[in-house]
């Protein structure tokens, strides 16, 4: 049984439609290694009791035509989860328990999966690290006290270390890919307007964004087909003609433009990522597509931008989270002090400061210097995306412009965290796709990502670049189970 | 204070001035369903159950436009001679308080979905017309509810996220009578579009009234206040004479004003400051991310053009070319539409020999009457329009005399009975036969003679005498202008 949960997520299904391995079997694998992998702290609530009946009740009546048949899946603790306790990863939503689910995860479960439990998280997704969860930071599958990344930092440990086959995330400037990277997994963050966000706890309404994770470009392709579609409950939901993304999955990238832009050579960027990135360009050329030198020349103002909109969508966003109709409450002598109390205890010393930081950048006043003058550069930004896009198919980038650090070493310098999302944030801002693959190691053994952003809506075009890189890459992530007894 | 030529001037010493209102007017959108949700807004429902997970806004909910509401706006827009934005973009409104489950009002603070617009209001020296700056959409928050516990509050969210239409006014407004046609007007319209039923008992129809006074003739303005929520047209002129005369004390004793919020204390019939312009809240105005602009075609627009029924002032002028009435008279008739439908169903009833004019009297003299001793409304009448019209046809045809009409319609009241029915059952229809008439008319010559006499040699005075016998005599069912006629031959 020890072999199952090293399964990728295509072969399980195979092996379940094949009669191979019933639900049962594979939801037992899964959840007897999560059991054993506390360490890593990857859950914050599981239903494995739960799961385990559910995986019976498939077994006795399974429904081999879905697309996920009875598969366990354990999601990120921002999607609401009727009746199992959503948190958001913030002691402010600690005792919260969702009346509803989410569309996304809606669609996975309608695809016959199981939900095995719910992944820790930076609280409300702001974090490059998985540290600011309120239920503690997560171990990477990679090594101890090694950061998964953030904000999905639990989703990414849980696929990298094989406690659920495949997983969602969500995405606001990089909390897809940026873990994905540093775990040697894939991720991709889809099209704004792809995926709903119904039902997903907000950070910043418009930049997040759901997609899957997977230890292989195909289960990336397979889940995305799943969780993408339009929904009529989110006004930013986008009907578009979706693809099978699965099964129009191919390595044949020949003749493909791909744009290399020489604002991502950064200063201060390790040798080893500025040869990751050549050996993926060489990668690319293998496959027969041709590299093209671009320029996005706002590269530079995209993360001072996202700090601004994020923020500033943030602090709105989470305004609704007082004390008074759920969640946490704290006792207060009046409505201004219980407020005070409420959100001061709620909420951990990150959230506060992008609560402030987007309180500051919409007062009046600072409004036109702030706020509208980064919505203008966002602006300047897509269009950058727009003229790349009249000569080139897709662009390769590193995913992040470094390898994963320790636990603690970037906590008390929140700026040098934030340059984490450097490659990441302005494809948020530009409401395209993007994908991080593993593409190597750097000289301790970790994991290095590249990332390929498309034109909107050609999720199926990076998704096939990927798959034919990653066929040359021919990646193995160094997993050591270090964490288990 | 003096009214020289309608004008409304506050008098202090040697000086005069005018006061400069304007209003914000919040009415609630006639619609079944909340403006980004599908719960119900009916007006005094149990607490709390016509509140969805949007509503009290539960994680990851998000708005979806009611494009029912968006209809209502623009039909407003059009009603108020108004340019349709075909691009508005809906904000947020940021603020703590806990009827406001969002954190954040959803309305429209740079693209409003109606721009600049106007209505004409009729008073008594003159049409004035008032500019509208703007109509917007917005989220109404929900209710808190102090009185119930001495140490909490209770929050009720049905009317949090019910459509509101905030209409603001150019400062065009000079005293509380313009006010108040003013409200009326816009009342009248909305009423007419069938977009809000301006039901202030009910809150459908609120107001914040800027105020602020000038010397008369000056051109600029001067510091003004507002007064937040004042709910009835009465509290708002009570509330506007408060207010000019105490900014007009305060110029006459040297101070300045202070541009504030104030609150209107209807018990004591004063105004208090609720908050200064330094307290003012930073609402964060920003475009709402989980909402894109609103986009409306031009044909999405000209449909709704073609939807908007005759208004007021339409109806208005027809009334006046088609069935000579009055201004003074069609005003009446059109300002509320219940009474324009009922008088246009008695003119539709009474067929091709109609005296619209005797109509118009008895609608305004006896049907009003008796609606306002009742307490009802026009559409509540206990008479119908179609046994209404009947009535009227019966006095002109001259089967009833105006005075036995009376009579007739007091039994109407009862049951809306037909008034044939009634004139026949009670035996009450006129005397119209001439012979008849001319019969009795002798004999009553004949029982007078002296008095013929003395009416033929010049004592004119005695023909009503006459008149009187020949009504007398046929129990006052006579034709009465045939009285006249024959008298007048006969004496």
């Amino acid at each position: 049984m020890s072999d199952i949960t090293k399964q990728s997520l295509t072969e399980l299904v195979e092996n379940i439609k094949n009669k191979k391995l019933s639900s049962t079997d594979v939801t037992k694998a899964f959840i007897d290694r999560s059991e054993k992998s506390e360490e890593l702290n990857a859950y914050i609530t599981n239903d494995f009791t739960s799961a385990l009946e559910k995986a019976k009740k498939f077994d006795q009546k399974p429904n081999l035509d879905s697309k996920l048949p009875g598969i366990p899946m354990a999601v990120k603790d921002l999607f609401c989860t009727k009746d199992i306790k959503t948190t958001a990863g913030s002691k402010i939503l600690n005792n919260f328990v969702p009346t509803y689910e989410s569309t996304v995860t809606e669609n996975i479960w309608n695809e016959g999966a199981i939900l095995l439990g719910k992944l820790n998280c930076d609280e409300f997704a702001m974090g490059s690290s998985n540290e600011t969860s309120f239920f503690g930071n997560v171990q990477s599958p990679i090594d101890r006290n090694l950061v998964p990344g953030g904000s999905s930092g639990g989703s990414a440990s849980a696929v990298a270390g094989q406690l659920t086959p495949v997983t969602i995330g969500t995405d606001t400037g990089g909390s897809i890919r940026q873990p994905a990277s540093f775990t040697g997994i894939v991720g991709l963050k889809p099209t704004y307007g792809s995926c709903s966000r119904y039902g997903i706890v907000a950070f910043a309404s418009s930049l997040d964004q759901a997609g899957p994770m997977a230890q292989n470009v195909k289960d990336c392709a397979l889940l995305h087909e799943v969780i993408s579609s339009y929904d009529p409950k989110d006004s930013t939901s986008i009907d578009f003609k979706r693809n099978h993304y699965s099964k129009e999955l191919t390595n044949n990238i020949k003749g493909k433009k791909i744009g290399i832009p020489k604002e991502y050579r950064v200063d201060g960027m390790p040798k080893e990522i500025e040869d990751l990135w050549q050996k993926g360009i060489q990668y690319v050329k293998d496959c027969g597509a041709e590299t093209i030198d671009i320029s996005l020349p706002n590269t530079s103002y995209a993360l001072p931008t996202y700090y601004i909109v994020a923020p500033a969508e943030a602090s709105s966003n989470l305004a609704r989270y007082d004390g008074v109709k759920y969640g946490y409450r704290a006792k207060g002598e009046n409505l201004i002090d219980m407020y005070e109390k409420t959100r001061s205890e709620g909420f951990g010393a990150e959230v506060q400061r992008r609560i402030m930081i987007g309180t500051y950048v919409l007062s009046s006043g600072y409004y036109d210097a702030y706020y509208l003058k980064a919505q203008k550069v966002r602006k300047l930004i897509k269009n950058d995306f727009d003229e790349a896009y009249k000569k080139v198919d897709a662009i390769l980038t590193p995913s992040t412009p470094s390898s994963a650090f320790k636990i603690g070493e970037k906590t008390n310098d929140p700026v040098s965290m934030y340059l984490n999302d450097i490659f990441t944030v302005p494809v948020n801002l530009a409401g395209l796709p993007g994908i991080s693959i593993p593409a190597g190691h750097d000289s301790k053994g970790y994991p290095l990502g590249l990332q390929i952003i498309g034109k909107a809506f050609d999720e199926q075009n990076i998704l096939n670049i990927a798959y034919a890189m990653e066929e040359k890459i021919n990646f193995k992530n160094k997993i050591t189970d270090w964490w288990i007894k | 204070m003096s009214k020289k030529d309608s004008e409304y001037l506050i008098n202090r010493k040697d000086n005069q001035y005018e006061v400069v209102i304007g209003l914000e007017v919040h009415a609630q959108v006639l619609s079944d369903s909340k403006l980004f949700s599908t719960s119900a807004t009916k007006f005094g429902a149990e607490p709390n159950t016509q509140v969805s997970l949007v509503d009290a806004a539960f994680p990851g909910m998000l708005p979806v436009i009611n494009e029912f509401c968006v209809k209502q706006a623009i039909k407003t827009g059009i009603g108020l001679n108004a340019k349709i934005n075909k691009r508005s973009v809906f904000d947020r409104k940021n603020y703590f308080y806990a009827d406001l489950p969002q954190g954040y009002q959803i309305s429209q603070f740079k693209d409003p979905i109606v721009g600049e617009g106007k209505v004409i209001l009729d008073m008594p020296n003159g049409q004035k017309e008032v500019g509208i700056e703007r109509l917007h959409l917005e989220q109404d928050a929900g209710k808190s509810i102090h009185d119930l516990d001495p140490q909490n509050t209770f929050v009720d969210l049905n009317r949090s996220g019910v459509a509101l239409m905030e209409i603001v006014s150019k400062p065009d407004l000079r005293s509380p009578d313009e006010v108040n046609a003013y409200i009326k007007k816009l009342r009248s319209i909305m009423r007419y579009l069938g977009t809000c039923d301006g039901n202030m008992q009910e809150g459908s129809l609120r107001a914040d009234v800027n105020v602020s006074v000038r010397p008369k003739g000056s051109k600029e303005f001067g510091t003004r206040c507002e007064i937040k929520n004042v709910n009835s047209i009465k509290f708002m002129q009570m509330a506007i004479e408060y207010e000019a005369n105490r900014q007009v004390d305060l110029i006459e004793e040297g101070k300045t004003i202070d541009q504030e919020t104030r609150l209107f204390d209807t018990k004591k019939n004063e105004t208090r400051s609720m908050r200064s312009k330094e307290d003012a809240h930073d609402y964060r105005y920003f475009p709402d991310p989980d909402l894109l602009p609103l986009e409306v075609s031009e044909k999405f627009i000209e449909e709704l053009k073609n939807d908007i029924p005759e208004l007021p002032d339409d109806k208005k002028k027809r009334f006046i070319e088609d069935f000579k009435l009055s201004p003074y008279e069609a005003n009446i008739l059109v300002s509320d539409i219940d009474t324009a439908k009922y008088f246009e169903e008695v003119v539709a009833k009474m067929g091709k020999n109609k005296d619209i004019k005797l109509a118009v009297n008895w609608i305004t003299g006896e049907l009003f009457a008796v609606l306002n001793s009742k307490g009802l409304e026009i559409s509540q009448s206990p008479v119908s329009a179609k046994n209404f019209a009947i009535l009227i046809n019966l006095i002109k045809n001259g089967t009833i005399s105006g005075k036995i009409a009376k009579t007739v319609f007091e039994i109407m009241i009862d049951g809306d009975k037909d008034p044939q029915k009634i004139v026949e059952e009670k035996g009450l229809k006129q005397q119209s036969d001439p012979k008849a008439l001319e019969a009795l008319i002798d004999k009553i010559i004949n029982d007078n003679r002296e008095k013929a006499i003395e009416y033929k040699q010049g004592k004119e005075k005695l023909f009503g005498f006459f008149v009187g016998q020949a009504m007398k005599a046929s129990g006052g069912k006579a034709n009465p202008q045939l009285i006249n006629e024959i008298l007048k031959k006969k004496l």
